[in-house]
């Protein structure tokens, strides 16, 4: 058994270390190293918890069965999860952290003598307060990330789900949170930490499935953010460094990819969890489809454009993912490279399905970091480039984003693709994207539409070359 | 009169808050995706109160309703603790520069 000041000085250490885990991703050279911070950060953060309780008794073994067993689990997803499901898994995840805080909060609830905050019914005022701050966070986090999982994973369309009187309804429920949290504080009535969970639950839900599946990314950070909360909120009922400094990381980590995938898509935040965007800009746009000329092509003539171009620039977007065509990309690329080609690849901010998915799948297809550009970094280069490749994205290289005050996208940051001497667009069909706008770039006199599967249609090329 | 402890964990938070935004905005964009694995990692140091919460039954009984939810807490938090690190680990091996072919 370890003193009080001597454990809390490991947690404060083990948070400095995961300091350095998130600081050693600012580059991917340090950024393994980073993880081994973290890990390690875990690993005395657990040994000091056990030291400080010094209770070796049966209840040990079965903590340690129980973190085998998870951690068994834990292990065998994460070997297993192709990249392309990395949104889901984070999701999935992040849904576990939701629980967990939620699972702790309700053992301080009932047992809070173990935790030193008093006894049931007369719990310490401030440990009440943030254990239901913590607790409602949690269950919030927990309901939304399912949501975001079942819609990610496909099993829940990811068309937004809009009723009428959803805001109004969603702000009577966040009221009555608040005014719950109070009541629960000045009665210590076990009913009302209950009656506040499914109520927490239940906004969860609410406030994810008015939000299509294109916003996922903001989604996303912003369930990562809330784990961050509800961590802190349980770091101070239990007067833990290590949680609260966690928390406060995660917290602010999951806001700012928040805001920069809000930036990506020139919404503010409160327009993407409001929601129902593209639910009423499809029809919108029904009515005005006028059908206009577009060229379309097949392998053979993709390959000879390119096999002619000293300089190619590759746009990957979800549909890549989709068609699990990073390797057969990579696989062209190659061969291009072989004929002198320069090659590189410019990434949207809000390609995929969350921040950063198209990097790791370009990096899980041995593409090499140093070849792929964000959207300043390369934007200029498409006027001196001779071909671009959009393989799976859309809305991100639709130039009435800049000159159409009309659209709902004017004012997206996009990429500008029409610059290229020849744009290769592989798409399926013709359909908009998520925006549910027509793409002017489909029907420019440079454009060069090639409907097929992106895995096919890149397979075929590389023969072709 | 004395300071309560709660104002000095309230600093901490604070400041942590500060140190998060100014760290994450120093992560390259390309490595965002292993930021949110890895934070959900961290994130899950909540196995602490978990552990806490699971050995509150005393030697007689290990379990009681509150330790059951600690236990579960337990298995949820270990699941992300080893999931999140690990494929952070797979994803970081995969992030390489130019090299000369290797094949």
């Amino acid at each position: 058994m370890i003193s009080a000041n001597l454990s809390a000085i490991f947690y404060l250490i083990s948070g400095v270390l995961f300091i350095l885990a998130l600081r050693g991703l600012s580059s991917p050279e340090t950024s393994r190293q980073g993880n081994f911070f973290g890990i390690l950060g875990m690993i005395i953060a657990v040994t000091v918890t056990f030291l400080s309780i010094g209770n070796f008794s049966s209840g040990f073994v079965f903590v340690l069965i129980f973190i085998l067993v998870g951690g068994s689990i834990g292990a065998f997803i994460a070997y297993r999860i192709p990249m392309t499901a990395m949104p889901e898994l984070v999701a999935g995840f992040h849904s576990l952290v939701g629980l967990a805080a939620v699972f702790v909060a309700i053992s301080a609830f009932l047992n809070p003598a173990a935790f030193n905050l008093g006894m049931p019914g007369n719990i310490k005022l401030g440990s009440l307060i943030e254990m239901s701050i913590g607790a409602a966070v949690g269950a919030i986090t927990f309901s939304g990330s399912v949501i975001a999982f079942l819609k990610l994973q496909g099993i829940m369309s990811g068309s937004p789900i809009t009723f009428k009187g959803q805001h109004p309804l969603n702000a009577i429920i966040l009221i009555s949170i608040i005014a719950l949290i109070y009541l629960l504080c000045s009665t210590q009535s076990s009913n009302l930490f209950w009656i506040l969970l499914a109520v927490s639950f239940l906004i969860g839900f609410l406030i994810i499935i008015p939000i299509g599946g294109a916003d996922m990314p903001v989604v996303i950070s912003m369930l990562n953010s809330y784990s961050g909360w509800a961590a802190a909120g349980i770091g101070f009922t239990l007067e833990n460094t290590a949680l609260i400094i966690t928390g406060a990381l995660v917290g602010s980590s999951g806001a700012i990819l928040s805001y920069i995938m809000c930036k990506g898509m020139n919404r503010s935040f409160f327009n993407v969890i409001l929601g129902g965007f593209g639910a009423t800009d499809e029809k919108s746009s029904g009515s005005s489809k006028e059908q206009r000329p577009v060229k379309s092509g097949n392998a053979d003539d993709a390959a000879f454009l390119m096999k002619n171009a000293s300089s190619v620039i590759i746009v990957p977007g979800y549909g890549m993912a989709v068609a699990q065509a990073q390797h057969a990309l990579r696989e062209m690329v190659d061969t291009l490279k072989k004929n002198d080609i320069k090659v590189s690849y410019a990434i949207h901010p809000v390609a995929g399905r969350m921040p950063g998915h198209m990097n790791v799948l370009l990096a899980e297809a041995n593409v090499p970091y140093d070849e792929v550009f964000e959207l300043e970094e390369i934007n200029n280069d498409f006027a001196n480039a001779d071909v671009a490749f959009v393989i799976g994205a859309n809305d991100v290289t639709n130039p009435v984003a800049k000159t159409d005050p009309q659209s709902p996208i004017y004012g997206m940051p996009v990429l500008d693709v029409e610059k290229c001497k020849s744009v290769l667009f592989v798409k399926r069909s013709l359909s908009p994207g998520y925006a549910g706008i027509d793409n002017d770039l489909f029907y420019k006199e440079n454009t060069l539409m090639l409907f097929a599967d992106a895995k096919k249609m890149t397979e075929d090329i590389t023969k072709n070359l | 009169m004395e300071i309560d402890p709660l104002i000095f964990r309230l600093s901490i938070f604070i400041l942590s808050i500060f140190v998060g935004y100014y760290v994450v905005w120093s992560v390259t964009p390309s490595l965002h995706t292993p930021l949110m694995s890895v934070t959900n990692a961290i994130s899950s140091v909540i196995i602490v109160g978990a552990i806490i919460a699971g050995l509150s039954g005393n030697s007689d009984s290990v379990f009681n309703t509150s330790s059951i939810f600690g236990f579960l807490a337990i298995a949820l938090a270990a699941i992300n603790i080893f999931g999140g690190f690990l494929v952070t680990q797979r994803m970081l091996a995969m992030y390489k520069k130019k090299k000369k072919e290797k094949k």
